[in-house]
């Protein structure tokens, strides 16, 4: 009992941190710019495949680096010719904006590199059992996944509150005109901030592709619990969505470990009832609803706490 | 003259195709062909395309050209229904499908409907891979034909394997949450318990289909429940995924699998370092040592790039082929009636037939295991350097199982 207790936190901090990394761009965009951002999760998928594709060509370094900077860069152009353009007309414009653009980058990326999964490897250097408890490896890759989400965290918060440059970003949303008027260009402003979060959902996939699978509907299998996470924690806070992530990630890997049901609660049905919808309700065990669990959990914080965990806002 | 040579340019063309029968016969291929079971999907569409050719090449089905129509059904049953219509509207008398039983059950009665409301107008159905006994027993359909080997027989000649494996002490059983890894679960619960009562069950585990994207939590319960066998019916990427965990955590157990050879299963497996420790269960796999499916297989990956997935694909079109020239036609009635009781030499060897009570193919049946190639060998899988290697057969008459079915004949 101890080893899957030991074993599931580790695991469940480990898919957490996985969330972060593909939230915490998410919710810097929607926290900076108020747009939320329904091509996100595509925009982490550019970045496996480009990771991939550059890992062929250059190595998994080099791509670690320059997949990322090329996924900010595609964000800002989406940025400065798409949502400028839209955002005077308010924000149901650009969500549909963005939404309309996660099915294109969809199709882009089938037509270019196919619907089968890709084989995209962990780097040689980081392939390698880091440690292991009870006899369950650990592999290097995961750990290295961990580090990757609590620098960017740590650099997000210090960047956002302690310097000037996010006191700029965060004037900027409330502020508009009147940062204008103290010669800041608040467009370039709101372009680098979506190329920034573009760019962490394209690191987030760089690395991410070779731990999951990276083919063409990867986006649209993790978009949906992006969302979860933001709202959970609080739509536009970076804490929130950090202590979101894991609180999510811990919750769906206990659910798994769990084989209670009510029908071991409360012992089996009477079989004489026969097979019903009721008997399915009745033995269906934790662990095979446990990919609704967050969701069931999204609907719970609505409900009590509509803002999310450490959100200010109540819209 | 250069009217003439305008003319003959014109009318030429036309002549080549007029040595092709009036109708072209379409199969609708039903499949996923994007979204989590997408790899499956375009492995068997390049299959059928690939024989398809072939028989093309041979002058096609009583001089009729064969044409495989791709439909995208995204693993689901309803996209498939309406991917049915469409390929019907369009012309389409036969149609295949083989990725879940979920969608194997949806087709299998909106065939049967369609043919009930528009006689004369019938459409075959020609299963090559959904395995829910269902579909041969309680929903069996007179226009559902299926040559792959139902759940339980698979499943039947695992255990018979299993049985005589004297280490096996605990069994865990992970499988997808729908009809078919139900079945599979229900037979090994039912078969082990009766062939090695010995053996404790320590796990029993559904899971969503196709939508987990890291086994890393079950993986965990796998070990912390002491289990050193683990049966599961898991294909596609919950196949590939889940082994790929496996080799990460380092989870050492012998794995009796359905469908370990799909699509990037062999490189998963050799991802964890078990050589031999996997065993799958199939019609036929590549290094079966009979002679004519190994020349088969050569040609099919030269051109395919692939590995011959399904040699019940062959089956299905060969015979679809005998039985249109046995009827003398491809009014898919008559196709249907000749099938019936057909028997037919399969690629890799001995003879099948389609049993009329429930349409169901019976053949013979193989146990192989996957790890280093044997001297005599000759493929491995995904460029591991890794193959599979024949370790049980399970001739024609050990594989036969009753039928509860009652159809309704036309």
């Amino acid at each position: 009992m101890l080893e899957l207790v030991v074993i599931s936190t580790l695991n469940g901090v480990l898919f957490g941190m996985l969330l972060f990394l593909l939230s915490s761009g998410l919710t810097v965009i929607f926290s900076m710019m108020g747009v939320l951002n329904f091509a996100h999760a595509s925009f982490y998928m550019l970045g496996a495949f480009f990771g991939f594709q550059l890992t062929k060509w250059i190595g998994f370094w080099p791509a670690l680096v320059l997949a990322p900077l090329l996924v900010g860069a595609i964000g800002m152009a989406v940025e400065r010719y798409g949502l400028r353009n839209t955002h005077k007309h308010g924000h149901v414009a650009e969500l549909l904006l963005t939404f309309g653009l996660a099915f294109a980058i969809e199709e882009i990326v089938s037509m270019i590199w196919g619907k089968s999964p890709l084989d995209y490897r962990v780097p040689a250097l980081l392939d390698f059992p880091a440690f292991t408890i009870f006899s369950t490896n650990y592999p290097a890759y995961k750990i290295f996944m961990l580090a990757v989400s609590i620098v960017i965290f740590v650099a997000l918060l210090v960047v956002l509150k302690r310097t000037r440059v996010g006191l700029i970003v965060q004037a900027a949303l409330t502020h508009p005109h009147m940062v204008g008027h103290l010669g800041h260009n608040v467009g370039r402003v709101f372009m680098a901030v979506f190329g920034v979060g573009s760019a962490l959902a394209g690191l987030a996939g760089v690395i991410a592709g070779p731990a999951l699978v990276t083919q063409s509907d990867m986006a649209a299998s993790l978009g949906p619990i992006l969302f979860v996470v933001i709202v959970f924690g609080g739509l536009g806070s970076l804490p929130g969505a950090f202590v979101a992530s894991l609180v999510i990630g811990l919750v769906q890997t206990f659910a798994v470990a769990l084989d209670g049901s009510l029908a071991s609660a409360f012992g089996p049905l009477d079989p004489s009832a026969g097979p019903s919808v009721l008997a399915d309700i009745w033995n269906v065990t934790i662990a095979q609803v446990a990919p609704i669990v967050p969701y069931m959990l999204l609907v719970l914080i609505l409900i009590v706490r509509p803002m999310g965990l450490m959100g200010t806002r109540e819209s | 003259m250069r009217k003439l040579a305008l003319a003959i340019a014109v009318i030429a063309p036309m002549l080549g195709h007029a040595a092709w029968a009036e109708d072209t016969i379409k199969i609708g291929y039903i499949d996923p062909l994007s979204g989590g079971g997408a790899s499956v999907g375009e492995g068997g569409l390049k299959t059928f395309q690939y024989l398809a050719d072939e028989l093309n090449a041979k002058g096609g089905i009583l001089g009729h050209k064969v044409e495989i129509v791709p439909l995208d059904n995204k693993t689901n049953p309803q996209e498939s229904l309406v991917q049915a219509q469409k390929a019907i509207d369009a012309g389409v008398r036969y149609i295949t499908q083989g990725n879940g039983s979920s969608v194997a059950a949806a087709l299998s009665d909106f065939i049967t409907k369609n043919n009930t409301r528009n006689p004369g107008k019938e459409v075959l159905y020609f299963n090559y891979a959904a395995v829910d006994p269902s579909l041969t027993n309680e929903k069996c359909s007179y226009w559902h034909f299926r040559w792959d080997a139902s759940s339980d027989i698979k499943m039947e000649a695992l255990t018979n394997y299993m049985k005589d494996t004297a280490s096996i002490k605990k069994v865990y059983l992970i499988n997808q949450d729908y009809s078919f890894g139900q079945s599979v679960r229900t037979d090994a619960r039912k078969m082990l318990g009766a062939k090695r009562p010995d053996i404790q069950i320590v796990g029993d585990e559904l899971h969503p289909l196709l939508k987990v994207t890291d086994f890393s939590p079950y993986i965990a319960k796998i070990k912390a429940s002491g289990a050193d066998s683990v049966v599961t019916g898991n294909w596609g990427q919950d196949f590939a995924l889940l082994l790929k965990a496996a080799a990460d955590a380092g989870l050492k157990v012998n794995w009796y699998t359905y469908y370990a050879g799909g699509a990037g299963g062999p490189t998963a497996i050799k991802q964890t370092g078990l050589d031999h420790q996997v065993f799958q269960i199939t019609e036929g796999f590549a290094n079966s040592g009979n002679q004519t499916a190994m020349d088969y297989e050569k040609a099919f990956r030269a051109k395919v790039n692939l590995s011959l997935w399904y040699p019940r694909a062959v089956n299905e079109m060969r015979m679809f082929k005998a039985a249109a020239e046995k009827a003398n036609s491809i009014d898919p009635v008559k196709v249907a009636a000749a099938l019936e009781d057909l028997k037919f030499e399969v690629l890799d060897g001995g003879t099948g037939f389609m049993r009329k009570d429930d349409h169901q193919f019976f053949q013979p049946i193989y146990i192989s295991s996957f790890g280093k190639l044997a001297a005599n060998d000759p493929f491995d899988e995904e460029n591991t350097g890794w193959g599979w290697h024949g370790v049980s057969k399970v001739d024609t008459a050990q594989a036969m199982v009753s039928t509860s079915c009652k159809m309704t004949r036309p």
